[in-house]
């Protein structure tokens, strides 16, 4: 394949270069200068700025930390339909905050994402936006309707290249329509991004399942809803020889699963939330919506389940799971309340806070979680690359001793349902760059 | 007690405290004038998201025996009905000077979230929500076994409690364990399988799925009623095998002690989870269990808006 | 807080023995006279001098207790109070002359309540009423037919009164603080 797919066309030479001063990239102990060019990484070391254009724009990164830019692969940007909740345009703000350079924009929009026209209006959406590379994912069945495939070849040769194909919110629950989802895909080198919820396991169901929904008289939802499904699929994707990717998994049941898949040479990879890895059950004793998500939120011993999954590459990466709600969907009593919580600009924080900071994972380690294996799932071209000469200036500077008491308002989204209100993140961001052009600052859009 | 929630909220003071007020508001319809001018001038709102005509009524009564003015909203023929939301409906009823909103919802955790949210001023009393709790309904049922049991004082240390059916779906058995145990009281649940929530091993109480074993030595057995609904949802194969197994006929009752007395919250499924003999039957509780559960709805209002600061 | 007694045990017999003599004076004689005592401790003065009239006159003067709890103007200003009992005698009150009987006579307000809840439970030819202590700053119009004792106070005193029944003594203080 040739060229960066989803590079916007506008030329970038002649721009303005950037020269980063004292940045330690990976997290490395020894700070380096960095510069790019063109969109590219041109020079690290001495050469950054011994070389450097005099027009050069020199920021001094004080130590901070250089990741390649993060790379969410569980996105909801709401639009089209829903931009009272979400647009590309205030997702993307909301990603270039929290250290992204490429969402995927998950189909259950209104039109759903199931034909190339759709998807091409998504993706070109956010090309004009310019703040992060939207990428679509494809339903996989028409409107999400579960009973027959939508064009999924179609999505993938369309200009939005789309090669994660997801019902989520909604499991592809028929194991028929599954499996022949999980073959078809194979001609594209696609991935079906599996939600698994065992529909008649989950009716009605409001809260994990357990000694506090029976006090709390909210209907359960079962572990083993979400792990029968992935046991089914890891099987069916072994018989097929295709790839599968399971969405936000949420218990210690589904770690194991997922082990035992990947240690019988099954294609499986997984995903794992900022609020699984953060926030329990426990927190439906207020009957507050905004607590309430699908999958639920899980005990203590799923949240450290899936920080050892994590860590132990089990769960190949972290995303999102950004679900902006509008106000009047979550100010309301829990069962009416709407499933979801924003994720994009907090993500990082959560993950220094529950997984760098107890020593689970290095930054380096954040950087396969949150940008390499994601842009590898997704076969994305030019995201999650190596921080080297020569490859695309997509980074993230993150400051680890900038903790942040979050607050609704600091949300980009045009939604403010975050669920780590009144929580101090241990790390913040301190600049995002998309092909050398900054998106954020200073911890502000620029 | 600016509101009252759940039945957990309530310590054993603070419910023999209710009970012997109620106690005492219960002889005023013993009166020629059954009403009381505590309350003249508050307003007490019934907002009723699910019908239930029996616990409607009875609230009604209460405030009206306290000299309270009551707006009624109910589901059926109201705004509630063309989709208006809790929160908008409850700032209407505040908006009408509502200082007591009595909530009955269909939604788990709707009375908590209304106090709780700052959408309004006024107080809540939870009069059923969802599947979670029903606290006036635990409060008259502990008034009614007082009563019979212990010569209406003091709380029911020492007293078994038998619980039967769906618990799984039962708002009453959930406030009925957390009151009746705080109260002193030892209780037993009996349900098929099926119908017992998932954790109920950390419940302050007993499980049986043995319904003749659980009644030798009862105090009292109080008998839920089960909607046939559930049979179609796979929780029990038929009626028939359900009142086999778990409901209350004469021979069964007949094994009781002789001071063992029968409560039901009703409405009864009479020859499902009870036998008409027995619900008409001299242990039957039935009748006083209504009649009490105005007395002890008045003793909740009159304390919850006793406890309202500035109140006039 | 420093109190000085005002009455003694001996000082509160008389008074009740005097407000029965005067009763009785009152309503010549006490064929149709119900006391009735307003909780907590106008219940055991009014059953004293219920006694009392028993004695002098030789037929039994029935007697009863009267909660005005649910009649009191300050429901929501000082939060909820448990709830006293009522107890009106079997004949009912009707065409009775009722005496009210309370420790305490000061703003008038317990009275109030207490004629408003006899009212609600039936007609008496007269109401009447008996305190052991009357110590003035009345915010009604009321006042005592049978008082025990005038005690002029200033607001910042308090006056207490113990009978055997509740507190294991009788006696009245007047303290320096607070309010009764």
């Amino acid at each position: 394949m040739s060229g960066l797919a989803n590079e916007p066309a506008v030329d970038r030479a002649g721009e303005r270069e950037i020269v980063l001063r004292d940045i330690r990239l990976m997290g490395d102990r020894q700070a380096v200068d960095i510069r790019f060019a063109d969109g590219r990484i041109a020079a690290i070391g001495a050469t950054a700025v011994a070389e450097a254009d005099p027009q050069a724009q020199i920021l001094d990164v004080a130590g901070r930390i250089g990741l390649p830019g993060l790379v969410d692969l569980h996105t909801h940007l709401r639009e089209p339909g829903r931009e009272d909740a979400e647009t590309i345009e205030t997702g993307c703000q909301a990603a270039a905050l929290g250290g992204y350079t490429a969402v995927h924009a998950m189909a259950n929009t209104q039109p759903v994402a199931d034909t190339a026209g759709v998807v091409e209006q998504v993706w070109r959406r956010g090309r004009e936006v310019g703040l992060c590379d939207v990428i679509p994912v494809g339903a996989v069945t028409i409107g999400l309707s579960g009973e027959r495939l939508a064009e999924l070849a179609a999505m993938a040769e369309s200009a939005a290249r789309v090669r994660v194909f997801s019902d989520d919110g909604i499991c592809v629950s028929d194991p028929l329509l599954m499996r022949r989802a999980l073959e078809y895909v194979k001609a594209f080198d696609g991935v079906i991004a599996q939600h698994a919820q065992e529909p008649r396991l989950t009716v009605e169901a409001q809260m994990n399942e357990g000694a506090l929904s029976g006090e709390l008289g909210l209907t359960g939802w079962p572990a083993v809803a979400e792990e029968a499904i992935i046991a089914r699929d890891v099987l069916l994707a072994e018989h097929v020889r295709s790839r599968l990717h399971v969405c936000h998994l949420s218990t210690r049941g589904s770690v194991e699963v997922v082990r035992w898949a990947k240690a019988r040479g099954i294609d499986v990879t997984a995903e794992v939330t900022p609020h699984h890895l953060m926030l329990t059950e426990e927190l439906a004793r207020s009957y507050d919506p905004l607590y309430k998500v699908n999958p639920p939120l899980r005990t203590v011993d799923d949240v450290h389940a899936v920080r050892e999954g994590l860590a132990d590459g089990t769960i190949d990466i972290v995303a999102t799971d950004h679900a902006p709600h509008a106000h009047e969907d979550k100010d309301c009593e829990w069962g009416a309340g709407a499933f979801g919580m924003l994720g994009l600009q907090t993500a990082i924080g959560v993950v220094a806070a529950t997984m760098v900071e107890p020593g689970h994972l290095t930054w380096a380690d954040v950087a396969q979680r949150m940008s390499v294996v994601p842009a590898r799932i997704g076969r994305v071209e030019g995201q999650g690359r190596p921080l080297a000469v020569g490859e695309p200036a997509n980074m993230v500077i993150i400051d680890p001793d900038a903790p942040w008491l979050v607050s609704a308002d600091q949300m980009a989204s045009r939604s403010q349902n975050t669920p780590f209100v009144e929580h101090t993140l241990p790390a913040s961001v301190w600049a995002t760059f998309l092909r050398g052009r900054p998106t954020v600052l200073s911890g502000a859009l620029v | 007690m600016k509101h009252l929630l759940s039945a957990s909220d309530l310590t054993r003071d603070d419910a023999v405290s209710l009970l012997d007020t109620a106690a005492e508001l219960a002889s005023v319809t013993d009166r020629a004038v059954k009403k009381l001018p505590t309350l003249r001038g508050r307003t007490v709102a019934n907002l009723f998201f699910e019908d239930s005509t029996r616990t409607r009524l009875s609230f009604e009564a209460a405030a009206k025996r306290l000299s309270a003015d009551v707006i009624t909203f109910t589901a059926k023929g109201s705004s509630v009905s063309k989709g208006e939301t809790l929160k908008d409906t409850a700032l209407t009823l505040e908006a009408m000077g509502a200082q007591v909103i009595v909530l009955r919802h269909h939604a788990s955790g709707a009375a908590q979230r209304l106090a709780q949210s700052g959408w309004i001023e006024a107080s809540v009393i939870n009069a059923g929500d969802g599947t979670h709790e029903h606290p006036t309904q635990a409060l008259l049922d502990a008034y009614t076994l007082r009563q019979h049991l212990r010569e209406g004082a003091g709380d029911l240390e020492g007293l078994s409690v038998v619980i039967v059916g769906d618990i799984l779906h039962s708002r009453v058995a959930r406030s009925n364990v957390a009151l009746l145990t705080t109260l002193g009281a030892r209780v037993t649940l009996v349900a098929p399988p099926t119908l017992v929530p998932v954790g109920v091993q950390t419940w302050p109480c007993e499980v049986s799925f043995d319904l003749d074993e659980a009644l030798v030595g009862a105090d009292a057995v109080m008998m839920l009623r089960v909607q046939t609904e559930r049979m179609t949802a796979a929780y029990f194969p038929s009626v028939h095998e359900y009142s086999r197994r778990y409901g209350l006929d004469s021979a069964r009752a007949a094994r009781m002690p002789d001071h063992a007395v029968v409560l039901h919250p009703g409405p009864m499924n009479r020859g499902m989870e009870i036998t008409a003999e027995v619900a008409d039957g001299p242990r039957a509780l039935i009748v006083d269990q209504v009649a009490n559960g105005v007395s002890v709805r008045m003793a909740v209002l009159y304390h919850v808006l006793s406890s309202q600061e500035g109140a006039p | 807080m420093t109190a000085a007694r005002i009455l003694d045990a001996d000082d509160v017999g008389r008074v009740i023995g005097r407000i029965a003599h005067e009763i009785l004076e009152k309503s010549r004689g006490a064929s149709d006279v119900i006391l009735l005592g307003i909780p907590s401790r106008g219940v055991p003065l009014a059953r004293r001098i219920a006694d009392r009239m028993t004695s002098i006159e030789g037929h039994v003067v029935p007697v009863g207790s009267l909660d005005v709890t649910m009649y009191r103007d300050d429901i929501g200003l000082r939060g909820p109070r448990p709830l006293s009992r009522t107890d009106i005698p079997a004949e009912g009150i009707d065409d009775a002359i009722v005496v009210l009987v309370d420790d305490v006579l000061f703003s008038g307000r317990t009275v109030r309540a207490a004629l408003d809840a006899v009212n609600d439970i039936g007609r008496p030819r007269a109401v009447r009423l008996a305190v052991l202590v009357d110590r003035g700053h009345r915010e009604l119009p009321i006042r005592a037919d049978h008082v025990g004792k005038n005690l002029p106070t200033s607001l910042a005193e308090s006056v207490q009164v113990h009978l055997v029944e509740t507190d294991g003594v009788d006696e009245v203080l007047l303290g320096s603080q607070g309010r009764s």
